[in-house]
């Protein structure tokens, strides 16, 4: 992975200082909360309900066991014992006190991690599927262009004063685990018929009030010119933006005022500009990144197989975790393995400093030191052979880890709500909780098949549940909560928005309507091989309403 | 009319409340109400000065109704604030002090 140079060293190093003197001087009321809190969001601190919040960048969801350890006695030292994964591949922190942040940022520099735009109007962390550099399904390793991206953007003047927060995405295989389509850039890697890597180039997507696809404004971009095209992007965006009004400050709204077409032409007018200046990236700049990412070597470990044929029959549990939780990796003797934080009626990605340093050994003895942040909040280990998958499949069970469940009904996403967020409309924990609790089986879960529940608590969309197949949004109605739901939202390469299906359910009745759209389902499918998700595609909302509300209903 | 002032302490972040001694409480139980407008201005005026002395951040008067003698905050939010997440009850103010629910 990539490796501080000195001058990152620095950079965060002086940040660090910086930060720790601007919070010294709002302690001693030297300056005030309209001039400090713009510094404290620049360097990860919110205020939330209870007490402050700090959100910590993971570049693209890639940890070393290091950092993974530094994180869980963050968790411990400064905090209650826990960290929050998010679904942009980030942790929070959810009670550090606002005179421990300069330590705790301290501490973070010194295994080269820090909480530096992961606010505010900025290019934010650039996230990246969280299988790269291991699928088998990978045309090339996404994470050498989030990190080029990454240096390019920090700190950079040009975007320090954006009209509003700004998200890329990077994916490498066809099958898109980084839902770039509803980022405001997703850069899908992949191959010309000549063999040569560039990208295509989606803009404009995104969710929160005003859910968006992204248009995908450039079939192939050829990989040197990464920076020179996203800069006349940003550039067209840093003009014609809309400053007046924040909720139509994204891209999104831009591409859709200005026309895709028109807004296409601009960008490649300013491309011409820019293509042949220092943004083009030489091919020893782009070997040297790549370096860092180069893969593991995996040795031959043959012997996997009929180690895990013999450990699954002994150990159905072990069977149905390796079924459902390990997916192939390039090396046939490896896999890449989801460690579940959605255990049933746990809290959705959050996970306690004893987990995270289990995770930590288990990447150091097993996984070639690589760890995973999802953006379905579980973690990955990337690269483990399959004649250790017993190993870490017994230690992940021993710490509450190994919750056979990714992809199925109770992986479900869901944002901090109104448990912790200062502008939650309504919870959606307890809403995760409660759906798992009801889907607790095992076996019913995978008759089920594939099914993404995603929740969020007020608009803004943090739970991504704009594409969740269902997707449950929390608001405020007469002081009570409700919740509304969609059907048929997806965030991989079919993009699309769920659809509201009706008038909203009080909170204990949620999880009987999500039974009656399972059940719904169930009852329609074709066979057990239609997914939830192709199944309403085909049959559309009529059924689902109707189970839902009854044959004389009218939608909300 | 019921009314608290609470807050968010800059130092820590944690939620408090205006108790009757002019000083900010932890715990909701012992807040002071006020029941007429008066009385409501006068906590707006004391959230302004503990905010411009930089005890405090989020000053804001909430509705309250009480509930067998305890506060009971009208808005779920303000609850939460009061007793800590409801899906931690080993966390926050309910853990600290005596058992509250928020929901
Ligand atoms: C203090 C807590 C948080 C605050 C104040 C906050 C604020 C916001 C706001 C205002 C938006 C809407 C942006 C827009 O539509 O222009 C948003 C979107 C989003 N947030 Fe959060 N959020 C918080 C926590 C989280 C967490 C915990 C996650 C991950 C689980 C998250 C991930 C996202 C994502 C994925 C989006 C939608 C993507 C997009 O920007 O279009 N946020 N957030
Ligand atoms: S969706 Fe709303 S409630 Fe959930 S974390 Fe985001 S801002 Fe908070």
């Amino acid at each position: 992975m990539y490796r501080y140079d000195e001058f990152d060293h620095d950079f965060v190093r002086q940040r660090v200082s910086q930060y720790r003197d601007q919070v010294e001087r709002r302690m001693s009321g030297e300056i005030d909360e309209t001039a400090f809190k713009p510094l404290r969001l620049m360097n990860g601190v919110y205020l939330q309900l209870h007490a402050y919040m700090l959100r910590v960048a993971i570049p693209y969801g890639t940890l070393n066991s290091r950092q993974m350890r530094r994180l869980a006695r963050i968790a411990r030292d400064y905090d209650k014992g826990y960290g929050h994964f998010t679904t942009r591949q980030n942790i929070q922190y959810n009670w550090p006190k606002l005179s421990d942040t300069p330590a705790i940022l301290e501490e973070l520099a010194e295994v080269e991690m820090h909480a530096i735009q992961t606010s505010g109007n900025c290019i934010r962390n650039v996230s990246a599927d969280h299988f790269a550099g291991a699928a088998a399904d990978e045309v090339a390793d996404p994470r050498p262009y989030a990190e080029i991206l990454r240096q390019w953007s920090s700190n950079h003047p040009e975007y320090s004063f954006l009209p509003r927060k700004f998200k890329i995405a990077v994916t490498g295989a066809e099958r898109d685990r980084a839902a770039i389509q509803v980022h405001d850039i997703g850069l899908h890697l992949k191959r010309n018929e000549e063999g040569a890597l560039g990208f295509a180039v989606w803009v404009g997507g995104g969710q929160g009030r005003t859910p968006v696809i992204a248009k995908k404004i450039r079939d192939f971009l050829p990989e040197a010119d990464l920076l020179s095209y996203t800069t006349a992007i940003m550039r067209v965006y840093n003009l014609y933006g809309r400053r007046d009004n924040k909720y139509k400050a994204r891209i999104k709204i831009l591409v859709n005022e200005t026309g895709e077409e028109e807004f296409t032409r601009q960008v490649e007018a300013e491309w011409q500009k820019l293509k042949e200046t220092e943004l083009k990236l030489p091919q020893d700049d782009l070997a040297a990144i790549a370096a860092y990412f180069a893969p593991p070597k995996l040795q031959d470990r043959a012997e996997g197989w009929g180690l895990i044929a013999a450990a699954k029959k002994a150990d159905p549990g072990f069977a149905a975790w390796v079924h459902q939780n390990v997916t192939p990796h390039r090396h046939p003797d490896y896999g890449v393995v989801t460690i579940s934080l959605k255990p049933i009626g746990g809290i959705p990605g959050d996970a306690d400093d004893t987990q995270m340093e289990t995770v930590a050994d288990l990447a150091e003895k097993f996984g070639h030191d690589e760890i995973r942040v999802s953006h379905e909040q579980n973690l990955v280990l990337p690269h483990v052979a399959l004649a250790d998958l017993e190993h870490v499949y017994k230690a992940l069970l021993a710490v509450g880890l190994a919750t056979a469940n990714a992809g199925l009904v109770s992986d479900i996403i869901a944002c901090p709500g109104l448990d912790y967020c200062a502008l939650a409309n309504a919870r959606s924990i307890p809403v995760a909780q409660e759906i798992s609790e009801r889907f607790a089986s095992l076996e019913r879960q995978r008759e089920i098949g594939e099914l993404k529940i995603k929740i969020s608590g007020c608009i803004n969309a943090c739970g991504h549940h704009h594409v969740g197949h269902i997707g449950i949004l929390g608001v405020e109605k007469k002081g009570a909560e409700l919740y509304q739901i969609t059907l048929g939202g997806s965030g991989d390469e079919n993009t699309s928005i769920g659809q509201i299906i009706g008038r909203g359910f009080e909170p204990e009745k949620v999880t009987d309507a999500v039974e009656t759209i399972v059940e719904t389902y169930l009852g329609l499918r074709e066979n057990a091989d239609e997914t939830f998700l192709e199944a309403y595609r085909r049959i559309g909302p009529a059924p689902f309403k109707e189970a839902l509300y009854g044959e004389t209903s009218k939608a909300a | 009319m019921k009314k608290v002032l609470t807050a968010n302490r800059l130092t820590d972040g944690i939620a408090v409340w205006l108790g009757a001694n002019g000083q900010w409480l932890e715990n909701i139980e012992t807040a002071l109400i006020a029941r007429h407008q008066e009385a409501v201005d006068a906590l707006e005026e004391a959230g302004k000065s503990a905010f411009n002395d930089n005890l405090v951040v989020d000053v804001e008067v909430i509705d309250v109704d009480e509930v067998d003698g305890d506060i009971y905050p009208i808005r779920l939010r303000e609850r939460i604030r009061a007793a800590g997440p409801t899906i931690r009850t080993d966390l926050g103010k309910q853990a600290e002090f005596k058992p509250a629910t928020a929901a």
